[in-house]
């Protein structure tokens, strides 16, 4: 049997049984601070097929970086040519030791095979070395595009790419070296022993002359060295997504959820940040206001390493934008609602004990409506929806007319958990004892709250949904104007409730609906989102006037919204008249 | 319903030598927008909370100024954060973000 040990192989072996220790040990930790109700989740789900569903997507995820490619294509190759790449690399090398090397043989073999194995070459020995040197072509590939991308991210289609703290960009430039050290080790190798694929073969010729057995040794230490410092740094920086994804699609798809508080799945979530920093171009903070470093990346980064603090957190609209297109899927969103969470606020008993007696109204029958808060400051919402309920001889209990209980989302947003709570429950109790089937809202910030937070056992909808379904079963007859209208999809309630269709759907059936420039998911924030305590006036109105303009592509007649709140916002933006969907349905009725 | 008319108030005075203005310039440096208020009363006109109960935004906004603390944080505790009245505000107030740190700032006092 052949000696399969060299001196340099020793770092990267001490660098593995380092990096497997610490993922373990960290892995393990995380699960056992995981809440009860997440880890109910798990033991409940572990043994059932929703395993293999998450195989799958892993793979599409985690190597191929499918979501990634959907935003770039160039930027999916840079990320899935070194992910999948590397990946077919390790793969490839350990099916060539296996086929290649009869009897047993250290692990370290496959990775470091050429300097081993260089007997007369087989056909099969010079297909692998080729396929393998096909890989290594990619994977360098990848690398080069993103040193590119590090000087002129507009490559990859990104505005701006992520400043990494120093530890980062250690490790990143660590993983960088990897690859071109192996390029030269083999091809080094090659030079001597001709046992090369068509490109480490081609550069080994040209060191033939100058071949060295010590040097090739340097190589080939440097390159274990490398591989061995990337390992170790590998679990303390941003590369620790490469193992926590899979866990964390595994994970998801058992039905596990970001809870309140900060737990070990939180940590999960955490460490499957890539730090790729496409959560930064589009986040109206930066784009908008140039205001850095509070993005989600950030936040993420500055909690993972314990520093994270409330500033930060605060300087956000909550507008979704982020999670919506993040390729990892994190709840980003009740993330950084953790980090505003306030210690005082935590008791809140008796605060709103001012609104305990009201009474419910027996709705056996009708329609619960709830404007909201906000709709209340735009009358023309609540009173067009009165109408409709009218037009349509839909009895209906309009349970905030006079006083509204808030449904406690804003300040759930801010951080005030249990005073939400408290809210929640005074309208959830209202709710179930009015007996009504269904409760329809005309704020979609409500409207999200009722559906995620409260624990309805009755329907809920935004009453765009319920225009949408009495046109549909003819309920309503609607004449159509030709009018040009563009609809402006708000927040809460596209990226919020996944609600796009609906209130296109109205619109169409009473004008003529033209696109606007950035539609559904890639929605502007209208700037008044009460995800903010924050923002000043100024840098309010600056996010709307972005927003409005973006509206502004086909030369609209009218603007569509079905936020009160985004209406208020665009009302003084625009010499246009801003209008709610259930308002144009009103004003067109047969 | 609340009872309307007229009641005798106590006589007091406010010793403008004694003022602890310590909680309205952390305010201030914290919000800027608070000082500009022409205590017109449109938020508390539009208040959820006052419309429930005896929460009165303006009214906590005067008595942080004359350094009156007693009993604002828990009046205080009383406001939904519906945002209602920072919409509302002719004068562009951050009302709002003014109350989550008037919380902050008297609680960290009261401790
Ligand atoms: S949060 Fe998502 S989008 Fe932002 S850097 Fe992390 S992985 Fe990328
Ligand atoms: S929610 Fe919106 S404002 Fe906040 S970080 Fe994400 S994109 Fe930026
Ligand atoms: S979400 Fe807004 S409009 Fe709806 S009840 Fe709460 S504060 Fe009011
Ligand atoms: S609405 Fe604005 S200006 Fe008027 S009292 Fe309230 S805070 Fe002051
Ligand atoms: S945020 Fe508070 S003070 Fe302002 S209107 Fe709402 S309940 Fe009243």
């Amino acid at each position: 049997m052949m000696n399969y040990f060299s001196p340099f192989v020793l770092p990267f072996v001490l660098g593995t049984f380092v990096l497997l220790g610490i993922c373990v040990f960290k892995y393990i930790r995380w699960y056992m601070s995981f809440d009860r109700v997440q880890r109910s989740k798990v033991k409940k789900n572990i043994l059932s097929l929703k395993f293999l569903p998450a195989i799958w997507e892993a793979i599409l995820e985690c190597l191929f970086h499918r979501k990634v490619f959907r935003r770039n294509l160039v930027l999916g190759y840079m990320h899935s040519s070194i992910a999948f790449g590397w990946f077919l690399l390790i793969l490839v090398g350990a099916i060539e030791a296996e086929v290649c090397i009869h009897g047993s043989k250290p692990f370290w073999v496959a990775i470091f095979y050429r300097f081993f194995v260089h007997e007369h070459p087989t056909t099969t020995s010079v297909v692998f070395a080729n396929i393998m040197d096909a890989l290594l072509l990619v994977v360098l590939s990848g690398v080069m595009l993103a040193v590119i991308k590090m000087v002129y991210s507009k490559i990859v289609g990104m505005r701006r790419v992520t400043k990494h703290v120093l530890f980062d960009r250690f490790a990143k430039f660590s993983l960088w070296f990897i690859f071109p050290l192996r390029l030269l080790a083999e091809s080094y190798t090659a030079a001597y022993y001709g046992n090369g694929g068509f490109m480490t073969q081609a550069l080994g010729n040209l060191f033939a002359p100058i071949y060295h057995e010590y040097v090739e040794m340097a190589f080939w230490t440097m390159y274990s060295i490398c591989l061995a410092v990337f390992f170790v740094s590998m679990p303390f920086s941003r590369y620790m997504h490469i193992f926590t994804e899979v866990f964390l699609i595994f994970f998801r798809r058992m039905g596990v959820t970001e809870g309140d508080e900060k737990t070990g799945y939180t940590m999960y979530e955490l460490s499957a940040c890539s730090r790729c920093g496409i959560c930064i171009d589009n986040c109206p903070m930066d784009k908008q206001l140039g205001v850095q470093g509070v993005q989600s990346v950030y936040l993420l980064r500055d909690v993972r390493y314990k520093r994270g603090t409330e500033e930060v957190a605060n300087q956000c609209l909550m507008c979704q934008r982020c999670s919506s297109d993040c390729p990892v899927g994190l709840d980003l969103m009740t993330i950084r609602r953790q980090v505003r969470t306030k210690e005082s606020a935590l008791d809140a008993s008796g605060n709103y004990s001012y609104a305990d007696n009201i009474q419910a109204f027996n709705s056996v029958g009708r329609v619960l409506y709830f404007g909201g808060c906000m709709s209340h400051l735009t009358p023309g919402i609540t009173e067009s929806m009165i109408k409709i309920f009218e037009a349509v001889d839909q009895n209906y209990w309009y349970m905030d007319k006079n006083r509204t209980i808030c449904c406690g989302r804003p300040l759930l947003q801010q951080g005030f958990l249990k005073q939400a709570k408290d809210l929640r429950l005074k309208n959830q109790s209202m709710i179930i004892k009015s007996k009504a089937k269904l409760l329809v809202t005309s704020c979609p910030i409500c409207y999200q709250s009722f559906t995620k937070e409260y624990n309805l056992p009755i329907k809920v909808m935004h009453h765009t949904e319920y225009i949408a379904g009495l046109i549909k079963s003819g309920r309503l007859k609607l004449r159509k104007d030709d009018l040009k209208v563009v609809y402006h999809d708000p927040c809460e309630l596209g990226r919020g409730c996944g609600i796009y269709n609906e209130p296109r759907e109205v619109l169409k059936s009473v004008s003529t609906l033209v696109k606007a420039k950035y539609e559904k998911e890639k929605s502007l924030c209208c700037g008044f989102n009460l995800g903010s305590t924050v923002l000043t006036m100024e840098q309010q109105t600056k996010v709307r006037d972005a927003a409005v303009e973006s509206l502004m592509d086909k030369n609209p007649d009218l603007i569509a919204t079905a936020c009160p709140m985004c209406k208020k916002a665009f009302n003084h933006a625009t010499t246009l008249q801003v209008k709610d969907v259930a308002e144009i349905v009103a004003e067109n009725i047969i | 319903m609340r009872k309307f008319g007229f009641s005798i108030s106590q006589t007091r005075s406010i010793d403008l030598d004694q003022i602890d203005f310590s909680c309205l310039d952390e305010l201030r440096e914290a919000v800027p927008t608070f000082m500009v208020c022409i205590n017109c009363g449109a938020c508390t006109a539009t208040c959820s909370a006052q419309q429930f109960s005896d929460f009165n935004i303006r009214k906590i906004k005067t008595m942080l100024m004359q350094g009156q603390y007693e009993g604002l944080a828990k009046q205080l505790d009383k406001c939904m954060l519906c945002g209602k009245c920072t919409l509302v505000c002719p004068r562009e107030v951050n009302l709002r973000n003014s109350i989550v740190n008037m919380r902050r700032i008297l609680t960290k006092k009261n401790k």
